[in-house]
């Protein structure tokens, strides 16, 4: 596959030249078998990750977390705080890395900014209409262009799975183009698919491709609002995803699992798959991120075991 | 491989298994020393090391067994079928209590990894025993008549890639039925049927019963020619099977032969890559390769033999190879200086004739008994390599263009055990599985077991079934 890159490059420029060209190469795209997948994953979970090993991981995993809040409650105070643990997640020990960035919605990125400030933390901001997605395009529009000007430098939008479903890909292509336009050289653009709502691996294929083909910076899972989110097999499959498309057209894109991921072992597992799947090259916050809130509290936890030889407790760890 | 992201050594600890310096042959409840007093070694191939000093059976030690075996199945077998299982059932129970030392034990004499021992070896030996206790007092529903008869004495001569679940697939049936067992392990793993001699007295099982015989394959020559034995069940070479059949042959003997096997594994252009890639990956890299219905032959569909071949070498890539006890190791050790002997020549032989090998960069550990996964590209069935069993981690590759002429490649082969079909089209499978002479057809999968499921070959595979409703005619006089 690597071998012919410039030339799959070019091919997959026509892809989207029509409604059918698109759907014809969504739809020619190598099957998923489920039971398949998942027993990959469920295997990869296997993997006994203890001592050095699990230390570099923990510490990997806190670089990786786009800490989020995202409630119609967020104020000013929380967001604050927010950045101000994204900065330092630990404040007993300075050794601890930053997250990798703080998501929030539009209307907090200039407070987000300004929190960190001085920092290498990112601010992320779910523009385009977030959760549903359910606004005219020029709302979505408006929403990125506010939240870019306010600073944001990475957007997170959805697409509208509804069009997804009822088989109109060149819309979603269309506004995955318009979003990432409107994104400007400044910030990076993360897809959102709600791969709960597409419901078969097969969709979640063709999204991923969809969503790489429209120019993403970054495929991500889900948005944390639907019952189901982010699992092993949809974000193996969605690295699979991305490795395929660095083979044929040489463009390398990030992926982000977002929702439900809570407890270190969990992240480690994730880490795995990453690792194994779409290799060393993504094993850095430039090319995963975790979308997680409550995940960065037990790596820490775990962080002080592994340093003291103790496990301190929820209080030893900050609420925000 | 060299990673950024390097996993520190898991290893299992082996203080959870007590292996004795030296152990006896299990006659009649009792271990006991051979006759004529011999005993041989028995290494870990991983490290060269020895285990333990074992008994060797000869053909006195054979003759005693069986009489006890003979004397024991009276009672055996006139006990109502629902106490026979009360015995399986505790067998099953313990074999689970014990399953982490009994995986230890495995890996250690057996040189496969302990994630394999752990995950698959041991829930399936558990599982044998529940399913056939489940059978032994419902064998008037079988489908064989109202109450069929056991046999008498069974005579099982196991191998040694699966020692402990190819003796739960031999014993479980013949006890629930009503037999009684003798069984001579392999004498490269003879340590996990003497712990399941113990396991036999942990349960209280009527002495003569189950009688264990370590021991060489003269030994199971002996027990095979046996007069007083009334059924042969073998697991092996197919050389080793026609020798039996030959022996049995013309004696009122029941047998059943599962033999050796090149399972093709059949990928079509419109199979789900990525899955297909594992299905390959665990088709033949399962136990080295060490498995008799490994996938060790495959099929492609030329128009995406490249595609797939890049996706596999980058996918071997990944694997990691060594220490066996490390519950991250995917591929272990070679059972034993032979087999690893009889791999090197075999591939070795089809370099010369014109195949491509390759192996992904991997190093090999420096004592102890071990093979590189590789890979043959541009095999056509001419080769030997297309040909004959390698019976390690060493895979074919060759090329067809429509489904008959899949079918007929898979079909080309003096063997007849397994196969795979990989496709999304639900009605090929049904079509390419209806033509394939494979005892057992997997699709989109390969290498699942289960006891409900019965398994055995045609052709120079064997006869007879193991497994399921199928495995309990084999030991029932019907």
């Amino acid at each position: 596959m690597p071998t012919n890159a410039p030339a799959a490059a070019h091919a997959l420029k026509d892809v989207a030249a029509s409604d059918s060209t698109l759907r014809r190469f969504l739809h020619g795209l190598p099957g998923v078998d489920a039971v398949g997948l998942e027993a990959r994953a469920a295997s990869l979970g296997t993997r006994s990750i203890k001592t050095t090993a699990k230390a570099y991981a923990i510490d990997l995993a806190i670089s990786m977390v786009d800490l989020t809040t995202l409630e119609g409650a967020d104020t000013p105070g929380k967001v604050r705080a927010l950045g101000a643990k994204a900065v330092r997640p630990d404040p007993t020990d300075r050794t601890t890395p930053s997250t990798a960035a703080v998501c929030v919605y539009p209307d907090m990125v200039a407070t987000a900014k300004e929190a960190v400030a001085g920092s290498a933390v990112k601010v992320a901001s779910v523009a385009t209409a977030f959760p549903a997605g359910r606004a005219a395009l020029s709302v979505k529009l408006a929403d990125v262009r506010d939240a870019v000007a306010a600073g944001a430098d990475e957007i997170d939008m959805v697409i509208d799975r509804g069009a997804f479903l009822a088989g109109n890909y060149m819309k979603v292509y269309d506004e995955i183009t318009a979003v990432k336009e409107a994104c400007g050289t400044t910030a990076r653009l993360k897809v959102i698919f709600e791969t709960g709502e597409l419901s078969t691996y097969d969709n979640i294929r063709r999204a991923s491709w969809l969503g790489m083909l429209a120019g993403a910076d970054f495929i991500k899972t889900s948005t944390g609002k639907v019952a189901v989110n982010a699992t092993p097999a949809n974000t193996l499959l969605m690295l699979e995803a991305v490795r395929d498309f660095r083979a044929q057209t040489g463009i390398q894109v990030g992926v982000k699992p977002a929702g439900g991921i809570r407890t270190s072992k969990d992240a480690i597992k994730f880490l795995v798959l990453v690792n194994e799947t779409a290799g060393e090259d993504w094993l850095d916050n430039h090319w995963f991120r975790f979308g997680a809130s409550s995940l960065l509290n037990d790596l820490l936890m775990q962080r002080q075991k592994l340093a003291t030889g103790r496990y301190s407790g929820p209080d030893y760890v900050t609420v925000d | 491989m060299a990673s950024v992201f390097a996993y520190a050594p898991a290893p299992e600890s082996r203080s959870i298994v007590d292996i004795a310096p030296s152990y006896g042959l299990f006659i009649d409840g009792e271990f006991t020393d051979a006759a004529d007093g011999k005993v041989f070694k028995t290494v870990s191939p991983s490290s060269e090391e020895v285990l333990s000093e074992i008994a060797q059976a000869g053909e006195a030690d054979v003759d005693r067994a069986v009489k006890a075996a003979r004397k024991a199945f009276e009672k055996w077998s006139a006990l109502p079928g629902s106490e026979r299982a009360k015995y399986l059932f505790r067998i099953a129970r313990i074999v689970q209590e014990r399953s982490r030392e009994l995986a230890v034990l495995e890996t250690l004499d057996n040189g496969k990894p302990i994630k394999e021992t752990r995950d698959a070896d041991l829930p399936l030996v558990a599982a044998h025993f529940f399913y056939y206790a489940g059978w032994a007092d419902k064998l008037d529903h079988a489908g064989y008549g109202p109450n069929p008869a056991p046999l008498g004495v069974a005579g099982q001569v196991i191998p040694w890639n699966f020692p402990l679940l190819m003796l739960a697939w031999k014993i479980a049936p013949a006890l629930a039925t009503g037999n009684t067992v003798v069984l001579k392990p392999a004498e490269t793993t003879p340590l996990s049927a003497l712990f399941f001699a113990d396991i036999c007295r942990q349960a209280g099982l009527p002495k003569g019963v189950v009688n264990i015989l370590p021991g060489y394959g003269d030994a199971g020559a002996a027990l095979v020619a046996h007069p007083d034995v009334n059924k042969v069940a073998f697991t092996g070479s197919t050389a080793v099977g026609k020798e039996i059949a030959r022996t049995v042959a013309g004696t009122r003997k029941k047998v059943t032969l599962e033999l050796g096997g090149k399972g093709a594994n059949i990928v079509f252009d419109d199979a789900p890559i990525d899955q297909a890639v594992e299905g390959i990956v665990n088709g033949i890299f399962f136990n080295q390769g060490q498995v008799c219905c490994a996938g060790s032959r495959l099929l492609v569909q030329e128009s995406i033999h490249d595609e797939l071949l890049d996706s596999l070498k980058r996918r071997l890539s990944t694997l990691r190879l060594g220490d066996p006890l490390d519950k991250n190791t995917d591929i272990g050790a070679i059972n034993s200086e032979e087999q690893l002997s009889r791999i090197t020549s075999l591939v070795e032989r089809g370099e010369a004739e014109g195949a491509e090998r390759w192996s992904p960069a991997c190093d090999l550990p420096e004592s102890g008994y071990w093979f590189a996964p590789t890979l043959f590209t541009n095999v056509t069935q001419a080769h030997t390599v297309a040909r004959d069993e390698i019976f390690g981690p060493v895979l074919s590759v060759l090329t067809f263009r429509t489904p008959d002429e899949a079918v007929a490649k898979a079909n080309n082969t003096p063997y007849g055990l397994s196969a795979g079909i990989w496709t999304e089209k639900g009605s090929r499978i049904l079509a390419v599985a209806n033509k394939l002479r494979a005892g057992v057809v997997w699709s989109n999968t390969f290498n699942k077991f289960d006891p409900t499921s019965p398994f055995g070959g045609y052709k120079e595979s064997g006869f007879g079934r193991e497994g399921g409703r199928h495995g309990l005619e084999a030991y029932l006089d019907v």
